[in-house]
């Protein structure tokens, strides 16, 4: 895909428009109507991703009121991501992938110690990033909860079993989000290699702003 | 002129009051006599009976187990979980179902934190409906199914209640993190559907939870968010009793290798 197609759908004025390099972290305030449009530029790059109302950080994303609101786990084209308080805080306007994961959580050195073992400690993680961006923004580790993983596969299978596998997504696929209040999105880039989340390798993701 | 105009007639009413027994309240000392063969009633230390809509919040020491009871088949669990010592560490609901590879936690499930180490094992379920995925209701959503969702009014909702519940513990809006859902199932589609299972069930289905490290427990007993009925929920009876800490040996403990580390985590937070 060559890259004037990342635009293509769009429309009003890019404001903001950046590469987010492999395993890093990102923060960005949205105002009210802007669209975020992410892009795997690779293909089958979890984005890790939080909302906070920027306006009263104690709402922000809500998986559970998300997941309740529309009755099933997956996020599509249409599904609204709602706070903790049961408020719109974006929609997701379009997305070339058929669903993303908001059950799977952020991998931590924590839960890695029980996923994989303790050999895995040194290794960085999505709640490292998620704690980076927050603590430079007035925020700390009770501000995190469970998160949008975009790009991310997480089925339940009948007999409960769930698990992170094999990616739906692919290189240039992209979701389109549009503000609902005025957020503050905080990113972190998977930097997990224990798993396929990431295809075992880490890579870059494009966000666009328009306003 | 009312006969409660001085503070000695006021007294003597409000004293009158003493001793007036309901279903919905703590019974202090705590007695019970349905504890397990085994327990001293001594080692009893909470009995409380949780009013529908009503919550309830505690501090539980490690070993301790909590048991909880659905008396006549139509409560609703929302269980909040904190480290005691450093409430900043909490339950983490997507880590209980991403690390266990389960989306349904039952029996020997453990419920963990977001610092890798298990707040307390489900050591057993009579009920094995329960919900990981669809949260606590909230005022906006109380208002849309029943016209009111307020704290003051007739249908509370579950977020409101755990917030009450938490801040008695010196927490706040923030601390109301990811519930689980006891006694209120779902289970997932292959379309990620999520279908509900709301019962009414029949009377007296009960969990035991296991503390594994020191607790602040927060229940609310409110509808599930999406039960669709008319306002709908029956008393939650809790009884703990104080319990050793899970041994080496412990089959729950040693099930799985996640939870194995999860409980080598936890036992080096209480290595001094």
């Amino acid at each position: 895909m060559n890259s004037s197609s990342y635009f293509d759908g769009l429309s009003g004025e890019v404001i903001h428009d950046e590469t987010v390099p492999a395993r890093a972290p990102w923060i960005h305030r949205l105002k009210t109507g802007e669209t975020l449009r992410i892009i795997d530029l690779e293909g089958n790059q979890a984005v890790d991703f939080l909302l906070y109302a920027t306006a009263d950080d104690a709402e922000r994303y809500s998986a559970q009121d998300t997941i309740a609101a529309q009755a099933n786990i997956f996020l599509r084209t249409g599904s609204v991501l709602l706070s903790n308080e049961g408020w719109p805080m974006m929609t997701i306007t379009g997305t070339s992938v058929d669903y993303h994961d908001t059950i799977g959580g952020a991998c931590s050195c924590e839960s890695n110690s029980l996923r994989y073992g303790h050999h895995t400690k040194a290794q960085h993680s999505c709640v490292d990033n998620f704690l980076e961006a927050n603590l430079r923004d007035g925020r700390g580790k009770r501000d995190i909860v469970s998160n949008v993983n975009f790009f991310m596969n997480v089925p339940v299978e009948p007999d409960g079993a769930l698990g992170i596998v094999d990616g739906i997504s692919a290189p240039g696929l992209t979701v389109d989000l549009r503000a609902e209040m005025d957020v503050t999105v905080v990113v972190s880039n998977c930097p997990q290699i224990n798993n396929p989340c990431n295809g075992f390798n880490p890579t870059p993701v494009r966000m666009i702003v328009t306003a | 002129m009312s006969a409660l105009a001085d503070p000695n007639a006021a007294r003597e009413h409000a004293r009158a009051m003493g001793g007036t027994i309901v279903e919905a309240m703590p019974i202090l000392p705590p007695r019970a006599d349905d504890i397990p063969p085994g327990v001293a009633p001594d080692d009893l230390v909470w009995e409380e009976t949780i009013a529908a809509g009503g919550y309830a919040s505690r501090t539980l020491s490690r070993g301790t187990r909590l048991r909880l009871i659905d008396l006549r088949g139509d409560a609703c669990a929302s269980l909040l979980l904190f480290n005691a010592a450093m409430p900043t560490e909490r339950l983490n609901i997507a880590d209980t179902v991403k690390v266990q590879w389960d989306a349904y936690p039952s029996t020997g499930s453990l419920l963990l934190s977001d610092m890798g180490r298990v707040l307390a094992s489900i050591e057993q379920d009579s009920a094995t409906t329960h919900d990981a995925f669809c949260g606590a209701s909230n005022e906006a959503s109380n208002r849309r199914h029943y016209g009111d969702g307020s704290n003051s009014g007739a249908y509370p909702n579950a977020r409101d209640r755990l917030s009450l519940g938490a801040a008695k513990h010196g927490l706040g809006r923030r601390d109301v993190h990811p519930c689980i859902n006891l006694f209120k199932g779902v289970r997932i589609g292959a379309d990620g559907a999520v279908t509900a299972q709301l019962g009414p069930f029949g009377p007296g289905r009960s969990v035991v939870l296991r503390a594994e490290m020191n607790l602040i427990v927060v229940i609310a007993n409110c509808p599930h968010v999406l039960d669709q009925r008319p306002w709908s929920v029956t008393p939650l009876r809790a009884t703990a009793w104080r319990g050793p800490v899970t041994p080496a040996d412990d089959p729950i403990r040693n099930a799985t290798p996640e939870r194995l580390r999860a409980f080598l985590n936890t036992e080096d937070l209480y290595r001094s």
